[in-house]
């Protein structure tokens, strides 16, 4: 990836991002503007179905859950200098995992075994796809970003491929697998509401919210306290050095992409034990690259990661409701929006960045004036 | 006198004829769309946004087409997409450093989302446009001579059916390939465009401006994936239908590497692919031989093998895919 | 005797050139009478790149004139000085590897839109440039196919085919074999034959004396010497060059006795991925309580020394001895074993290698030590201690500003290079390998510096200098080894180091 700009901390870590979110809004509310939308009250009612009912911040909460995996995904492999655009891929097989030890267990163990077997088998299946492009640009150098792409594709044909036949559930016409037993089904939100006596909708929220901000700890611990973590990024911002600190690049590649295919691999805690109950061929849905946007919005950092994520969520669930509300709304607006986001925080953000840098130092040349 | 067709006998001339004709028509909007990623890539800029900018072609295509009722203007709205979206390319890429593979995705996933929310604004149909009348369309080129040869003993079918019965743009994407290898391997312009995607720092020396380079591949990568999306709606499927390229824009990005950025290697390697997905549907509920086990012929598997052909490549287990050595560096003069 | 103007192909005068704070070219003068060889000869930053770079455009003077073939002319680019008939060859190839040897010449002036008819048309123009001057180059191999010394007469063709008459070559040799350098030399003296003037860019004396006609020897920007050859000697070039140093003999060194041997290298070789030999059976030993300078102009072969000893790469053959353990070129040391072996390593390259930049100062003051005890406990990070030590560094040797938490790229160069050294030197390392120690860094902080790597070694510590300044190596060496051409030249105590030892040593010569 290009070496960025140089810019003091608060300016790269907020002003940046929120530069770069006003310009793909700005586009977006000229979009609107053409297909004749009013871009005001497109935004009051996205926030009002985002935020302005339990069940709309349920569904919100709920998107934003699987956009913190694959965010978070993505965030690790950069910072291990590496583009992970096989998140797509990865979580499908981490719903592969997870469907096989929820077929396997759920019958005979109960939920508190058989969720942990099936988050172990999840992120065991993400990380194995997601470990050999990693070990094919170690060994090979095989570009990760073109073998990750090829791998998205191996793993729709696998999972198509199992869904209409092996995995199939015999009487269904539809590409799905059986129903997992209960004990494979992660508790609702509102069934723990429930329990502290509290009244709350049934919506797919579920306790993988509490997973999410576990595994966004977990990885903001591992990146910036554990000593592995320092050697990621060691090896991330510049190999050069890390070699001359006794760090292996390779084993970092591997470590890195190892972990973002395992983080990946969790949407299918979220989506297949918390929501669907069986396996459906389209259950990641473009998550894989939400995860980039998120994760490009939220600096790679875990916190910006769950901010962003709360933003795409209450994105996804607002255009829903936008859908139901204005006459011709699309949801691919969400989409488009989507990215435009990569687009001026990913791409554009070279441009941007030069001129907030100038900005800074004209504003800071009077102060200086001015203590002499 | 024609071959005996027994029981089971599922190749004859005219199957061999009809994968012949699926497979170029299948094959055209990846051969397109890979010249175009060739000379991007030659020039040392990555494309990762062929999808995008194939799927917004075809969208402009198809409402223009049905907006004007013209063919004509169908294509010109096309290539005015294509080059637009490459010089946004350029823009962020070449004259700023913008990272080139992330800028391939943005375009991808903006393209995706906004061809469906004008499709619905301007259409009404969920995102899909209303079929394209046929003046607009494509029609065989040649349908008198394909009719004539077809009656032919032997070859006829095979010629008149698998060859000449074809729009012109199959014709156009073989006479591409042609062309873009002449452009790169005859003509002053194509060794300046190579050298700029191998030692950007020497031709920069030698006067010739690397930039100019990069905007001259990225135009022409314009107009050739702006043909290629044209070709989805004006002879395959009569509108647009959201998604409609369904990773074809990456199959082509596939067939390139596999071509190792020649355009005769990435026509080749586009040939196999359309091949292998013309086959694919022939070949499900065939039985597999007892040797493999018996069952069906998967067909995922055989629509799994470009991708996985790609994978094998790259890993160097059957030769070697060097890329230009500058692709993917942002050229920044230093002095 | 004023030399008839119009028989003058080059001619700069008064030309002053500044960076910022340096002065790269003082008021110089430079005469060149056609069809001669002119060797300018000169240290590391003596100015003589400068010069030839603002000859062929790269930069401009900052005053001064430029007059070619008598003529006055602007040079305001590299067009400006290919129209004047300049041509220069750069010590890093300018040639596309994958294309053949005619389209590299004829690349950005190829004379027909059409390849075919260019390449015709090129190669008539060039078979017989080709055999009028003696550069044989096959026009059909690729650049990668083509040897070393082939690869050069290509370049040099280059300049030929666009008009040069006048050529600038800057350290030609250093990637070439003797035999590629005597037919180098064959080439440029039939060149000379007609009518073509030739400047070489070299530090090497023999080389300068056994081809040219006329040597400028420059230092610290200014010309300090300007004769025909047959008028001085390599003795005379070499005290030119190294001019008046003030720390020769120091007294204290006699009384000083090195400790028992603490690493021994033998008969270590490398070549580079283009064959050129880097290091060519260098031997030697380092002993407790002594600094070890490494003098030469850079680019002989101290880099790749010092990436042998710290375990960056691993030789082509030879072997090494550091306390019982032993290594050959099969089972080589990596850096994390070397810092077992308490071996330090401030590296040449501060910034790629010694701090990872986008690091805050105090994870960059653990780089190389992350994984001890002290630092990690269990894979978990002991910030505190990080901080803690790296307070200490800066406290130490007084790195500013003292915040331990801001980024590593926004401290000065010097600071940077003190917090490396603090890292390297505070843990007592038994052997300190250090490149360029006070590169960019400020006069007070270069005593400081020096300080510390003399009590490193008063405390029995053994220290290896690689430095291109010969000022420091025999302000603060016990010993020092010559290097020249991957090999060692020579070895003096530093009783014995005059300027006309050091310089003949530096320049290839050996001492008698």
């Amino acid at each position: 990836m290009s070496q960025p700009t140089e810019l003091p901390r608060w300016m790269d870590l907020v002003l940046l991002p929120a530069v770069n979110l006003g310009m793909a809004l700005a586009v977006s509310a000229i979009v609107l503007l053409i297909v004749g939308h009013d871009p005001g009250q497109v935004l009051g009612l996205l926030v009002k179905g985002a935020f302005g009912s339990k069940a709309g911040l349920s569904y919100t909460l709920y998107y934003a859950t699987t956009f913190v995996f694959t965010g978070l995904a993505v965030a690790v492999a950069f910072h291990g200098g590496l583009f992970n655009i096989g998140g797509e891929g990865q979580a499908m097989m981490g719903g592969l995992g997870a469907t096989l030890a929820a077929l396997a267990f759920a019958p005979h163990l109960p939920a508190v075994l058989t969720l942990p077997l099936m988050i172990v088998a999840a992120m065991a299946f993400g990380l194995a796809w997601a470990a050999v492009p990693a070990a094919l640009q170690a060994w090979r150098g095989s570009h990760v970003v073109i073998t990750t792409i090829m791998f998205n594709f191996l793993a729709a044909a696998l999972l198509g491929y199992l869904l209409v036949g092996p995995l199939k559930e015999p009487g269904n016409m539809a590409p799905e697998s059986r129903a997992f037993g209960d004990s494979a089904r992660m508790p609702g939100w509102h069934e723990l509401m429930a329990w502290l006596g509290v009244d709350w909708p049934k919506t797919p929220l579920n306790l993988s919210l509490l997973l999410a901000l576990a595994a966004a700890v977990g990885v903001a611990l591992a990146l910036f306290r554990s000593q592995p973590g320092y050697a990621l990024r060691a090896v991330g911002f510049s190999p050069e050095a890390a070699r001359y600190a006794g760090i292996a690049p390779r084993t970092q590649i591997m470590r890195s992409m190892m972990l973002s295919g395992a983080l990946a691999g969790l949407v299918a805690i979220n989506e297949l034990a918390g929501v669907q109950g069986r396996l459906l061929a389209e259950f990641v849905a473009g998550a894989g690259f939400a995860g980039i946007a998120v994760s490009l919005i939220g600096r790679n950092h875990p916190l910006g990661i769950v901010l962003a994520s709360l933003l795409f969520g209450a994105l996804y669930q607002g255009g829903a409701e936008l859908a139901f509300e204005i006459q011709g709304f699309s949801r691919e607006m969400v989409f488009t929006l989507q990215g435009l986001i990569v687009l001026f925080a990913g791409a554009m953000s070279q441009v941007a960045a030069p001129a907030l840098a100038r900005l800074h130092r004209t504003l800071r040349r009077p102060r200086e004036a001015a203590h002499g | 006198m024609r071959g005996c067709r027994g029981r089971g006998d599922v190749v004859d001339e005219v199957t061999v004829a009809t994968v012949l004709a699926s497979t170029l028509r299948v094959s055209t909007p990846l051969i397109l769309c890979a010249l175009a990623g060739t000379l991007s890539e030659r020039s040392g800029v990555i494309d990762l946004g062929l999808e995008g900018k194939m799927l917004m072609c075809a969208f402009a295509a198809a409402a223009m087409g049905v907006a004007a009722g013209s063919l004509v203007l169908a294509l010109a709205a096309a290539i005015a997409v294509g080059v637009a979206l490459s010089m946004l390319h350029g823009y962020a890429c070449v004259s700023h450093r913008g990272d080139q593979v992330v800028l391939g995705m943005a375009i991808t996933m903006t393209a995706a989302g906004l061809t469906v929310v004008l499709g619905i604004a301007w259409f009404k149909q969920g995102g899909q446009t209303p079929p394209l009348p046929d003046a607009v369309r494509l029609g065989p080129l040649l349908p008198g001579v394909a009719d004539a040869v077809k009656g032919w003993p032997l070859v006829g079918p095979l010629l008149g059916l698998g060859l000449l019965s074809h729009d012109g743009f199959v014709y156009l994407a073989l006479a591409a390939v042609a062309v873009v290898w002449w452009l790169l391997y005859r003509t002053r312009f194509g060794l300046r465009l190579r050298a700029a995607g191998e030692n950007p720092a020497m031709i920069d020396a030698a006067g010739v401006s690397v930039k100019g380079m990069r905007y001259a591949a990225l135009a022409l990568n314009g107009v050739l994936s702006a043909l290629a999306g044209s070709y989805l709606v004006l002879a395959l499927t009569p509108s647009f239908i959201p998604n409609m390229t369904a990773g074809r824009g990456y199959m082509a990005l596939a067939a390139m590497i596999f071509g190792k950025w020649h355009p005769l290697g990435a026509l080749a390697a586009c040939l196999l692919f359309g091949f292998l997905e013309a086959v694919a549907i022939r070949l499900q509920g065939v039985a597999l031989p007892a040797a493999l086990g018996g069952g069906q012929v998967p067909v995922q598997a055989i629509q799994a093998l470009p991708y996985l052909m790609t994978v094998v490549l790259l890993a160097g287990f059957i030769g070697r895919a060097a890329a230009p050595k500058a692709l993917g560096t942002p050229y920044i003069k230093e002095r | 005797m004023t030399p008839d103007p119009a028989q003058v192909a080059v001619s700069l005068r008064g030309i002053n050139k500044r960076f910022g704070a340096v002065q790269a070219n003082r008021a110089v003068d430079l005469t060149v009478p056609k069809g001669t060889i002119h060797g300018i000869v000169g240290e590391n930053g003596a100015g003589k790149s400068t010069l030839m770079s603002i000859l062929y455009g790269f930069y401009q003077a900052d005053s001064g004139s430029i007059s070619i073939d008598g003529h006055p002319v602007q040079i305001r680019g590299s067009h400006d000085a290919i129209a004047c008939g300049v041509g220069m060859v750069h010590q890093h190839f300018m040639l596309v590897d994958n294309l053949s040897a005619l389209d590299n010449v004829m690349l950005g002036a190829e004379p027909h839109w059409q390849l075919d008819t260019a390449r015709r048309l090129v190669r008539r123009k060039l078979e017989p440039l080709m055999a009028e001057s003696g550069l044989k180059v096959n026009l059909d191999a690729r650049v990668d196919e083509l040897p070393v010394g082939e690869r050069q007469r290509l370049e040099i063709l280059k300049t030929l085919y666009r008009g040069a008459h006048i050529l600038i070559l800057d350290e030609p040799t250093a990637v070439l074999t003797p035999a590629e350098t005597e037919a180098l030399f064959h080439t440029l003296r039939g060149l000379r034959a007609r009518g073509t003037t030739v400047l070489l860019i070299t530090h090497k004396l023999k080389e300068i004396m056994a081809l040219c006609d006329h040597v400028t020897v420059m230092r610290g920007g200014a010309v300090v010497l300007d004769t025909p050859i047959a008028d001085t000697s390599i003795d005379g070039l070499a005290e030119a060059m190294v001019g008046r140093h003030v720390n020769l003999g120091r007294r204290d060194a006699a009384a000083r006795r090195p400790g028992p041997a603490l690493l021994e290298a033998k008969g270590l070789s490398l070549r580079d991925e283009l064959g050129v030999a880097r290091l060519d059976g260098v031997s030697l030993r380092l002993n407790a309580g002594e600094i070890v300078g490494v003098a030469g102009v850079s680019g002989n072969g101290q880099s790749e020394l010092l990436d042998l000893l710290s375990g960056l790469r691993a030789p082509d053959s030879g072997t090494l001895a550091i306390g019982t353990h032993t290594f050959d070129a099969r089972h080589w040391l990596d850096p994390a074993l070397a810092r077992e072996l308490r071996i330090a390593h401030v590296p040449e390259d501060r910034h790629q290698r010694g701090l990872v930049l986008p690091f805050a100062a105090w994870e960059s003051a653990v780089l190389g030590y992350q994984q001890r005890p002290r630092y990690s406990h269990h894979g978990w990070m002991q910030q505190r201690t990080m901080r803690g030590d790296c307070s200490a560094m800066m406290e130490r040797y007084d790195v500013r500003p003292r915040n331990p938490a801001l980024r590593s790229s926004r401290f000065s160069g010097g600071n940077q290079q003190k917090l490396v050294l603090a890292r390297e030197a505070m843990p007592e390392p038994r052997i300190l390998l250090v490149g360029q120690p006070t590169r960019g860094v400020d006069i007070g902080a270069i005593e400081f510096i020096h300080g510390r790597l003399r009590a490193l070694r008063d405390g029995g510590g053994a220290v290896l200098l690689v430095s291109s300044e010969l000022d420091e190596i025999l302000a603060l060496s016990d010993r020092v080894i010559v290097m020249n051409a991957g090999r060692i030249s020579g070895e003096l105590p530093i009783e014995q180091c005059t300027e006309t030892a050091v310089g003949r040593l530096m320049a290839g010569a050996a001492v008698h």
